[in-house]
């Protein structure tokens, strides 16, 4: 099925931009992609926010990440008005699994375990987001 | 029976703020189940049963279970009743205590509406708050983005299953063809024709690996349950179902180390349900198993220890789900996948083929002989992301 072979793109809405997050999304704006890190016990996480989801401590900070990892799952929907799309896990080097879409690739150049890296996509009046092309 | 002395409050805080331009709806109830837990000398992984209201951000007490990262909750309630909920949440945490359904409750309040900030009782995308910023789940901007339905986050867990354990399209689709059996004896099934192994890997694929076939009905409709004490159930003329087991569990990503989208809640819920049962998967004669893909039944079905981890594909091959065929017979009313989903919520459905299993009320074509014991069990949520699984034994009395 040759159309199902092109390579996927999907145009992303805006995401939900809150106080907590908004130092998040201003990096994002300067191409720049960060992940939680506590300083209390010294894991990283994903999704980013205030409080450590491992110690439930206050005291973390927002690192820079080179934003590479493996593909941990992924399933492409085959129809939307858009057209096939690929939703999927990716395993941060750092540690932390982080859910996004998997851009510049075919349905079958996918696999679980292949390397991703970060890259940002405009959206229509919010900031850019992050996604993951084959590295 | 009474709470009368079973449960402690032992930990109180009133957060300090009265104007919170800098602070999120959850970073708000995190810090007030900081403060309490400092209070009381408890830490965050002491809490076995989180209590919240609508002014909790995300879908029921899930959001907030993944945010603050409590990983031990074994009791989750999310009743609504405005201002009053927090009290009624004593009560009700006092019931769970001296049930034994957890020990140490955790019941937080938080908002902003001096900052527009999301308005209890909706469905977690409030009104935008101040300067285009929002205030609703934590994960929405990091989720809500990537066009995340029920199909592709299924899929993302059959995917990984077919990668870890070598389950097959095939093995999958044996779970609908043994729905399809047992909906074709229902006259109100949505969907009654028997259907085969090739037809369902042949149908269309919806989001890889997840065939046409592989996912549930959506349907319109309802159901309804009445549970008695045993005073009441005794002057009703009605077989006596009784309820002799319960487990609940959250599943969530909890900043997403160690991921694994291979099971599910149910590896928690299963085993607190069984305990109290005082009864085991091998006694079980008959399982609703909630289905909205064949995939959630395969994974259920190993977490609940019907078989191993990674098993499940075999365990369900060959009819092994058809009533009178195979050793578990589930799901005889044809399920999610073929008979009913009401409002795309298939839990109460499974209770009630339970029940009519349990009574003798099953169509004569598919209901189980003696079934004197049997398992309802269900995932809501997505076992993508986040999602809470629960667990009900019920047994026949006399």
């Amino acid at each position: 099925m040759s159309e199902a072979q092109e390579k996927m793109t999907r145009p992303i809405p805006p995401p939900a931009v809150s106080i907590e997050t908004k130092p998040f999304w201003d990096a994002a704006a300067e191409g720049r992609f960060l992940i939680g890190r506590c300083n209390a016990c010294g894991k990283a996480y994903w999704y980013p926010r205030a409080i450590c989801p491992h110690c439930f401590s206050g005291d973390t900070v927002l690192e820079e990440s080179p934003g590479e990892g493996v593909v941990y799952t992924y399933s492409v929907l085959r129809r939307s008005p858009t057209g096939p799309y690929a939703i999927g896990y990716v395993t941060l080097n750092e540690g932390p699994s982080v859910l996004t879409n998997f851009v510049d690739v075919t349905p079958d150049g996918l696999a679980i375990g292949l390397k991703v890296k970060v890259r940002f996509q405009p959206t229509e009046g919010g900031p850019p987001v992050p996604v993951f092309a084959p590295a | 029976m009474s709470i009368k002395g079973k449960a402690y409050v032992m930990g109180a805080f009133e957060h300090p703020l009265r104007d919170a331009p800098d602070t999120s709806t959850a970073q708000l109830h995190a810090e007030c189940a900081q403060g309490a837990l400092a209070d009381a000398g408890l830490s965050h992984l002491d809490i076995d049963g989180y209590f919240c209201a609508g002014d909790a951000p995300g879908f029921g007490g899930m959001s907030m279970v993944d945010y603050m990262g409590l990983r031990n909750v074994r009791h989750l309630d999310s009743t609504e009743t405005g201002g009053s909920s927090y009290i009624v949440h004593v009560g009700h945490a006092a019931q769970a205590i001296a049930a034994g359904k957890c020990s140490v409750a955790l019941i937080t309040l938080a908002g902003r509406p001096r900052h527009g900030g999301n308005r209890p009782g909706g469905a977690g995308r409030g009104p935008a708050a101040g300067g285009g910023l929002s205030d609703g789940a934590p994960e929405a901007g990091f989720e809500n983005i990537y066009g995340g339905s029920t199909h592709n986050t299924y899929g993302m867990c059959a995917m990984r299953h077919m990668y870890e354990y070598g389950t097959t399209s095939e093995q999958l689709a044996w779970i609908k063809v043994a729905a399809s059996h047992h909906a074709q004896w229902n006259p109100h099934a949505f969907l009654k024709d028997v259907v085969t192994v090739e037809q369902v890997v042949n149908s269309r694929m919806i989001s890889d690996p997840l065939h046409l076939l592989d996912c549930c009905v959506v349907t319109d409709g309802g159901g309804a349950l009445i549970v008695t004490s045993p005073e009441v159930a005794r002057t009703l003329h009605r077989p006596k179902v009784r309820v002799i087991g319960a487990g609940e569990a959250p599943k969530a990503p909890l900043g997403g180390l160690d991921l694994d989208l291979t099971h599910s809640g149910a590896v928690w819920s299963g085993p607190r349900a069984f305990e109290e049962a005082g009864v085991t998967p091998s006694d079980i004669k008959y399982a609703s198993i909630y289905d909205s893909f064949t995939i959630t039944v395969l994974m259920q079905l190993e977490d609940l220890g019907f078989c191993a981890k990674g098993q499940g594909g075999r365990f369900v091959s060959d009819g092994n789900l058809i009533s009178g065929v195979g050793k578990l017979p589930f799901n005889t009313d044809g399920g999610g996948l073929c008979n009913n989903h009401p409002t795309n919520r298939g839990g109460i459905t499974k209770v009630i083929e339970a029940v009519r299993q349990l009574r003798g009320e099953a169509h004569p074509k598919v209901q189980v002989a003696d079934c004197d014991l049997a398992i309802a069990h269900g995932t809501g949520g997505s076992l993508g992301t986040r999602h809470a699984a629960a667990t009900v034994i019920l047994e026949r009395e006399g």
